[in-house]
């Protein structure tokens, strides 16, 4: 059933002159929609045309209104030969198809080309009637919500918490059909771009279909990914949870600083817990799946229950509770934070991962193969988690890397026991506090084992909970999502991270699968030695937001996990690390003694840096004993421990289990010291990968989001542990572009942490003449970092072999002259083999500042003019520093590509993608400013693939971002209206700007 | 393992003023990072000098992409591809239309052509400003130049509209435009104890009252305030009188002399030599209609009548009491009528003879 389309084509600016006789040109713009396509006039010779054109109508059903983009093309009239086209603007009009979101899209798009990129600008404004649907058959899900935010969106209110959705749609990718031969690398691009857009429009909507099967009328945690998997054709896919959202009135004001609360100051909380991770790998052809338990995962005798549902295990899981959970097939969340109060336990991260043999996909229609793979480790996860001995997965992502026909497919997520109450009744935001089991173990609660004391799927050493003492919690804690914000913690958090790579064998087809496959666990293992290392070095008990990525070359493997570590108070305070010889008595003793030393040192200077100081256990810990919680409690916790409960309480922490590291030559020693002691973070720079930085609240409303991209050739010769734990070094050193950024030009500027003096910022005021930038002078820095690093391998050895390669191929071209721009311009860059490690990063910085100082300057010194083009703020946290998000509009979803034939003359290939990501930038800037929006919460970059080929002088580049565009206000604006006034988090408004 | 490819791309542009600096005086990136690790960035930062020279680099291409929008800096305000917040615009533009009076003072009145462009790297050597940044500057001139050259109405108000300078810069800018347009002789070696500021104060006088413009009745011409009125400078012939009569040049000189008396300590060096120079004066104004002489108008104010009054040890406050006698002296003389030319004349000789005479 139909909605009626609107658009208008208003003006254009900036044009490129394509007539080089009379500098000018003669431009008009193609609407289409679908079939139908509508013209405008002809503006003759003019840079900046009026068109003006009536409103343009299509017709058209709603399902096709949530497929399709609506496709501008503005072109150059030309009398005598075709006309040029300028470039394109695709506008995605979903935001429109639901009620209290955007209304209209009016603004300036930029025009772009993805050969020449940005050319000019367009104003168009666009509407859509929609009528109302009642037909139960329908295939359009319009209205239903899409949100990239992890959390429940602010301003919004959950009712109903659904569950897990996922959808995947296949075809064959354009650059891969024979038509590409004949056709010109801009109608290549094109199609691909159409392609992809079409493909996601239609995912989002099968997506919606199934929220609204099972009555949510949202998705929040939507997380969209692109396998191009090269001839084998192009996989969308996308997962989220599935929620009925109920939006909150704009007059109660809702508790939306339950991101910012301040967490410096709590004192309990104990726990730990190990990684839970099985691999298995599998022959496309083959129907059964193995195993392979990794050495960290000992308690579960072998992984192979997947497929068998639930009935053999449901005597695992705890009767009382969690029907509505266990009915569900996947009872994952995207979520990665929750309300107070949700999460109940959380037993560990649980992954699986799983290695495929690509083919070609016969039938688009049919995506049932890569549906089956997905299902399979779905359902391993499912089941790590129960025997972990928890109901559910939150934090829940799916991941894969390519390398010519074989896949990774990963996916991970954290074991979690969730509140049933919230789960039935749904009432997600309120009752908690009242509730006095929740409060009381609120601090804490989320710590204690999940699982069976006697029957533990791990070794693990419990002890009472440091903060309530009622209840077992592990040693160490490691989990996907981010801090619970009522949880306690002590000191700073901050970044970890664990690098790895692997050199295997070249092969092809199946044994390079299975070579993969057996390598799989022991990086595994070894990344999660590295970060338990790491983490007893920087004396920290848990972490948050581990993200690993296992990325597949011709040659090596590499493994990247990064985690936010932080130390939980409700933990045992975490042992030593213990350097041992091989033999006593060795050579080396004094070596290893004076590493020891080292280590030791080290794990004091990082106490002091990341302030940890726990508090000495005195006997207020258990306060006031309830009786009924304890009793209560037992409902969750299995029989078998609930009868000592309280018997010995190991008081003995941190002496009990210094961690020991054997060494048993030389190199071992060289590997210890660089990968344990990894140069320390600048003074008063801080990073980490959750949302809320642990232990620092004070942050200024001053964020700069920035993309960061390196790719490195990697040669045999350094192919060590250390080589690559130095790119990712400087990668993380890089941050400091921001901070130089910041300081310079005042030299005044001390970067101290968090707190400066009042005094000192008034005087670096007056020193600080100019209005310009004024602000910045007295911030104190800090970066809150959220990485992620896609990694992409493609991956060859030697310079020489890839001279050879190179020649290859370029014989290849001239002598097959029939392949034409099909060899030019994929063979090429794909068989060009390479060694190159591709690193993407993107984060954003906030600066913190003492906070009652100087808004009236800063309001003094906002410039005069207001901007004509509108700030548009990014950023990948779910939310702005003292900015308070008002209105959804919408997701962000899109996807460019950009190709040079004039590399060197654009900067080489720096320069290339330097400005294609600015024009990226652009372009989603322009779309959240069209919806009226002035923020993007949520930014990712999912996808950067970059290929060249200098001998050519060529390089394409393939971006994919995805994000909420949203309307926010700055709290100060908001404090005269609202009386919701939020002490100390007040960021003056303009100084945003200013960063 | 070496870097291939490393870019660092802000939602807000990322820039530094220092570095910005640093690229518009042509600084190779390798130098900047030199000049920025002497400024002491890295202590402050703990920084690493690879992390600087990537950042200066991400940094130099930044401004690489920017230099296309500074070219027409109106469109710097509405273009989508940089989010620049607006102090920073104005900023970038400042910068780099800002220019080195050493530099400038070299092709000051030159012919803004190809030819003078490629004699740049002999000034370049001479003034020890990079040739990157002479050619910045020298584009800057002619872009100026030319965009002002099609337009009607105040050239500076012009400029300012269509570069979006401060009202400082925009008045330079005016002055650049303007002598490049007349072509004015500067490069003599009797002019080099002249700045830059002082031409451009001069050119102010010029252009705000004897140009087309500024009548005033004309107001919306085509370069109001580029071209010299010619009216005016014909009737500047008329002046002639006061030196080619003899009474009239001999009432001039008693009446100057009577007003002067005793007021200086130079006041017999005035005396003798107020023929010549009053002679000095009239003819540079007679000649004004040659377009040759226009061009040799400076020239001829420092022969005819600074050097003469130097080579007596005039100060500038004989000086300046000296014009203002003769200037007004005139005006009690009965049989010269034009009065208006003469003080439309003698105003802008004497602000600017003022401004020229260094003690």
């Amino acid at each position: 059933m139909p909605g009626k389309l609107k658009a208008k084509i208003v003006a254009g600016r900036h044009l490129p002159v394509m007539d080089r006789a009379s500098d000018l040109t003669d431009a008009f713009v193609e609407v289409k929609f679908g079939n139908t396509t509508f013209k405008t006039d002809v503006c003759p010779k003019s840079l900046n045309p009026q068109w003006n054109s009536e409103w343009f109508k299509f017709e058209v059903d709603d399902e096709d209104l949530q497929d399709e983009p609506l496709q501008i093309t503005v072109l150059d009239h030309d009398t005598y030969s075709a006309n040029d086209a300028i470039g394109k603007v695709y506008i995605d009009i979903d935001p429109l198809l639901y009620s209290e979101a955007a209304s209209v899209i009016s603004g300036w798009f930029p025009i772009y080309d993805t050969i020449h990129g940005i050319r000019g600008e367009i104003n168009v404004i666009v509407k859509v009637e929609l009528f109302n649907d009642l037909n139960r058959f329908r295939q359009s899900s319009c209205g239903v919500k899409f949100f990239c935010t992890t959390c429940i969106p602010q301003c919004y209110r959950a009712t109903l918490v659904h569950g897990f959705v996922e959808e995947l749609v296949v075809n064959e990718d354009p650059e891969y059909q024979w038509i590409d031969r004949i056709r010109t690398p801009r109608a290549s691009n094109e199609a691909r771009q159409r392609l992809i857009s079409l493909m996601s429009g239609e995912l989002q909507r099968k997506i919606g279909l199934k929220v609204l099967e099972m009555g949510g009328n949202a998705v929040v945690g939507y997380l969209q990914c692109f396998d191009l998997e090269g001839e084998s054709g192009l996989v969308v896919r996308a997962i989220g949870t599935a929620c009925t959202l109920d939006k909150l009135s704009s007059g109660s004001a809702p508790n939306t600083n339950t991101h910012m609360s301040p967490l410096a100051h709590g004192c309990r909380s104990t726990h730990n817990s190990p990684v839970h991770s099985v691999c298995s790998s599998q022959r496309l052809s083959q129907n059964f799946s193995v195993s392979v338990p990794t050495l960290i995962f000992t308690g579960m005798g072998s992984g192979g229950s997947a497929g068998k549902e639930a009935g053999p295990l449901r005597t695992l899981l705890r009767q009382q509770t969690q029907t509505a959970l266990e009915q569900r097939e996947f009872p994952f969340f995207t979520l990665t934070s929750f309300p107070p109060g949700f999460l109940l336990h959380v037993g560990g991260v649980v992954s699986a991962r799983s290695v495929k043999l690509l083919d070609r996909i016969h039938n688009p229609d049919e995506p049932e193969t890569r549906d089956a793979w997905w299902e399979e480790i779905r359902q391993e996860i499912k089941s790590h988690a129960r025997a972990l001995g928890c109901h559910a997965v939150v934090g829940y992502s799916e991941s894969t890397s390519i390398c010519e026909e074989v896949c990774i497919l990963s996916a991970s997520g954290t074991a979690a026991i969730l509140n049933p109450r919230y789960m039935r009744e749904g009432c997600l935001d309120i009752g908690c506090t009242d509730h006095r089991l929740v409060s009381f173990f609120l601090f804490c609660g989320f710590c204690h084992i999940p699982y069976d004391e006697l029957n533990m799927p791990f070794p693990a050493q419990l002890t009472y909970c440091y903060h309530c003492r009622r209840q077992k919690v592990p040693d160490v804690l490691f989990t996907t999502i981010d801090l619970p914000s009522e949880a306690a913690v002590a000191g700073k958090g901050c970044l970890i991270q664990a690098r790895l790579c692997r050199l295997k064998k070249k092969a092809q087809g199946e044994t390079n699968a299975t070579a993969i496959s057996n390598l799989l666990p022991f990086m595994e293992y070894e990344l999660h030695t590295q970060l338990m290392n790491k983490l007893k070095l920087r004396s920290m008990n848990a972490l948050f937001g581990l993200h690993i990525q296992i990325s597949v070359g011709e040659n090596m493997l590499l493994g990247l996990a990064s985690a936010t570590g932080v130390y939980l108070t409700a933990l045992p305070a975490p042992g030593g690390i213990q350097i041992a010889g091989k033999t006593p008595g060795d050579l080396s003793n004094e070596h290893i003694s004076s590493i020891q030393k080292r280590i030791n040192d080290t794990i004091a200077v990082n106490k002091e840096l990341y302030q940890i100081n726990p508090p000495e256990l005195a006997e207020e810990g258990v306060g006031s004993p309830i009786p009924e919680p304890r009793h209560r409690s037992r409902l969750f916790r299995s029989h078998s421990e609930s009868s000592d409960e309280l018997s010995e309480l190991d008081l003995s922490h941190g002496k009990k289990d210094a961690f020991v590291l054997e060494i048993d030559d030389t190199d071992a020693v060289e590997d210890i010291h660089s990968l344990l002691i990894d140069a320390p973070p600048p003074t008063g720079f801080y990073s980490c990968n959750t949302e809320n930085m642990p232990g620092i609240s004070n942050w200024t409303s001053g964020v700069q989001m920035f993309t960061s991209v390196r790719v490195l050739r990697l040669s045999n010769a350094n192919l060590t542990n250390q080589g690559l734990n130095k790119i990712f070094t400087d990668l993380c050193e890089n941050l400091l572009k921001v901070r130089n950024h910041h300081g310079a030009g005042f030299t005044l500027v001390t970067v101290t942490a968090v707190a400066m003096t009042y005094d000192k910022e008034q005087t670096q005021e007056k020193t600080a003449e100019k209005p310009v930038n004024k602000g910045q002078s007295l911030w104190s820095l800090e970066a809150e970092e959220q990485l992620q690093f896609p990694l992409e391998l493609c991956a060859d050895s030697s310079s020489s072999n890839i001279q050879t390669a190179s020649k290859i191929s370029g014989i290849f071209n001239s002598a097959s002259v029939d392949y034409g721009s099909f060899a030019d311009r994929c063979s090429t860059w794909l068989e060009l083999l390479r060694l190159k490690a591709h690193t993407i990063r993107r984060g954003s910085v906030k600066t913190s500042r003492r906070t009652q100082s100087l808004r009236s300057h800063i309001r003094a010194h906002t410039p005069p003019c207001m901007p004509s083009v509108t700030v548009v703020k990014m950023t990948p946290l779910s939310f702005l520093p003292g900015i308070r998000i008002i209105k959804y509009l919408g997701i962000i979803n899109m996807f460019f590509i950009r190709e040079t034939t004039s590399l060197r003359e654009e900067g080489g290939v720096s320069g290339f993608l330097h400005s294609f990501i600015a024009e990226v930038f652009a372009m989603v800037r322009a779309h959240v400013a069209a919806l009226g929006g002035n923020a993007v919460v949520s930014y990712s970059m999912k996808e950067c693939v970059f290929m060249e080929n200098p001998n050519k002088n060529q390089a394409q580049c393939l971006i994919n971002v995805s994000g909420d565009a949203v309307i926010c206000i700055s709290e100060t604006d908001q404090e005269s209206s609202a009386s919701t006034a939020n002490t100390g988090q007040t960021g003056g408004g303009g100084t945003d700007g200013a960063t | 393992m070496s870097v291939e490819l490393d870019v660092f791309v802000g939602n807000t542009t990322i820039m530094d003023e220092e570095v910005y600096q640093l690229w518009l005086d042509g600084y190779t990136v390798n130098d900047a990072v030199k000049v920025r690790m002497e400024g002491g960035v890295m202590d402050e930062c703990e920084a690493s000098k690879d992390v600087l020279l990537s950042d200066t680099m991400d940094q130099y291409r930044t401004f690489q992409m920017c230099e296309r929008l500074l070219h027409s800096p109106a469109k710097l305000a509405n273009q989508l591809l940089f989010q620049i917040p607006p102090h920073r615009q104005i900023m970038l533009i400042e910068r780099y239309y800002a220019f080195d009076d050493t530099f400038v003072r070299e092709v000051l009145g030159k012919k803004l052509s190809k030819g003078t462009k490629k004699d740049l790297d002999d000034i370049s050597a001479k003034t020890g400003v990079t040739l990157k940044s002479c050619r910045r500057q020298f584009d800057n001139f002619k872009r100026v130049f030319k965009v002002v050259e099609e337009l009607k109405g105040p050239l500076v108000e012009n400029i300012r509209q269509h570069f979006l300078l401060s009202d400082k810069l925009a008045r330079d800018y005016a002055a650049i435009v303007f002598f490049a347009n007349n072509r004015f002789e500067t490069g003599k070696r009797k002019l080099q104890y002249l700045s830059f500021q002082d031409f451009a104060f001069c050119a102010g006088q010029l252009i705000s009252n004897w140009t087309v413009g500024a009548v005033g009745e004309y107001n919306m011409v085509e370069d109001m305030d580029v071209d010299l009125d010619k009216e005016f400078l014909q009737e500047l012939k008329e002046l002639k009188i006061l030196i080619t009569d003899k009474d009239l040049l001999d009432q001039h000189k008693s009446l100057v002399c009577t007003a002067l008396r005793g007021k200086t300590k130079v006041f017999p060096e005035m005396e003798t030599s107020f023929k010549n120079l009053s002679r000095g004066l009239i003819n540079i104004a007679a000649k004004l209609t040659n377009t040759k002489d226009v061009r040799d108008f400076f020239i001829d104010l420092v022969e005819k009548f600074i050097e003469p009054c130097r080579s007596d040890r005039w100060t500038a406050a004989d000086m300046k009491l000296y014009l203002t006698h003769y200037t007004n002296s005139a005006h009690i003389l009965d049989t010269f009528k034009h009065q208006v030319v003469w003080d439309r004349y003698m105003g802008v000789v004497k602000s600017c003879i003022f401004k020229m005479y260094h003690d």
